[in-house]
């Protein structure tokens, strides 16, 4: 028992800090809303496919960026489909990056839109990092027997 | 799929990316629609039984016949910015479509543009919604549904329905029966609104659209 509250302690106070620092906006608790007893399993299976999408979208925008002649359209399609997957999930600080990335597109700017990839990269790596360890704190309370905590 | 309900409606969700239409689907699931999802404006069309040339829907060899005769489409709700066909492509073939043209569009979009928006009011979409698209803008949809299952000469009834949805729809109800006009004056006046709903609402920033 000790255990569960203990848990669920520490699942309230990382979800806590990943708003606090960013990471979460108020779209990922709009997901979570919408998992219940009929879609259990909806954040883990939306994120998921956020996962997939982003290496992909990561790999293009490499692949993208290294042309002997840069399309920045298609550079910019590819940030454009980044910012919105990122902002369906609540990934704010990754959103944030793409904003950025897509004003140097505009401007056919490689080094900025190099270093934006990089930071896209970073911070996506980041928030995947925090989500997969928060799905796992939720397993250990589930596991324990206990139920995860709503957070508002 | 199949089944057309009248207890249900039934909405066609048109986006190009996995995890809009995963979150749309579960929106419109979670207020008891029946939904299909595709990831095109060319399979809309094609769902919906309406060949990309044709104006007048054809039974085409190529595709069945079933799908358009049973299962009817209450709202179609799609993405702006996609590759090919654009959701406003798609909304104005539907409203230039005989047989679709009184099926209710509304548009999705990332980006906050006015002059998008207003084009898109005024080619007959409906409603405007940013994503991402939350629980609050899917439950705006159902009496722009109701309109088309309560006949044009139910005016009060559509009235008593549409108090209880306080949002832009009151401006159409006193013009329910320019309907099937071509809009002008009406999306004028909606227009207006929307832009000032959005402004309150939604509009934090004004960020650069390269899609237009």
């Amino acid at each position: 028992m000790a255990a569960v509250i203990q848990l669920q302690r520490q699942f309230i106070d990382y979800t806590t800090s990943l708003y606090k620092e960013g990471y979460l906006d108020d779209q990922f608790t709009q997901l979570q809303k919408l998992q219940d007893e009929s879609n259990p399993d909806f954040v883990v299976e939306v994120v998921s496919l956020f996962f997939e999408d982003s290496e992909k979208l990561l790999n293009n925008l490499a692949t993208a960026l290294q042309q002997k002649t840069v399309d920045y359209k298609q550079v910019d399609s590819h940030v454009h489909q980044f910012k919105g997957s990122s902002s369906s999930i609540g990934a704010q600080r990754v959103t944030n990056v793409c904003v950025h990335f897509r004003n140097f597109c505009e401007e056919k700017n490689l080094d900025g839109c190099l270093r934006c990839l990089q930071q896209a990269k970073h911070e996506y790596i980041l928030v995947r990092n925090k989500l997969e360890a928060l799905f796992r704190l939720e397993q250990q309370i589930l596991q324990a027997g206990g139920s995860i905590p709503m957070m508002e | 799929m199949g089944v057309a309900a009248d207890s249900q409606f039934h909405v066609l969700a048109v986006d190009d990316s996995i995890i809009d239409r995963k979150l749309i689907e579960r929106l419109l699931k979670t207020s008891s629609f029946q939904v299909t999802t595709v990831d095109s404006g060319s399979k809309a069309l094609e769902f919906l039984g309406l060949h990309e040339d044709d104006e007048i829907n054809t039974n085409q060899p190529s595709v069945s016949p079933n799908i358009n005769q049973e299962v009817e489409v209450n709202l179609i709700i799609t993405d702006y910015c996609m590759p090919g066909m654009t959701g406003y492509d798609l909304l104005k073939k539907v409203k230039k479509s005989s047989s679709f043209k009184d099926i209710p569009v509304v548009i999705m979009s990332s980006e906050n543009v006015p002059s998008r928006i207003s084009r898109c009011l005024e080619e007959g979409a409906e409603e405007f919604f940013l994503k991402p698209v939350r629980l609050s803008d899917v439950n705006k949809l159902k009496p722009h549904m109701m309109k088309t299952k309560i006949k044009e000469t139910d005016h009060h009834q559509f009235n008593q329905e549409n108090e209880k949805h306080q949002e832009q729809n009151e401006l159409e109800i006193g013009e329910a029966e320019s309907q099937q006009e071509s809009n002008g004056n009406k999306r004028k006046s909606m227009e207006d609104e929307a832009l000032t709903r959005q402004n309150k609402t939604q509009i934090q920033w004004w960020p650069y659209c390269r899609f237009d």
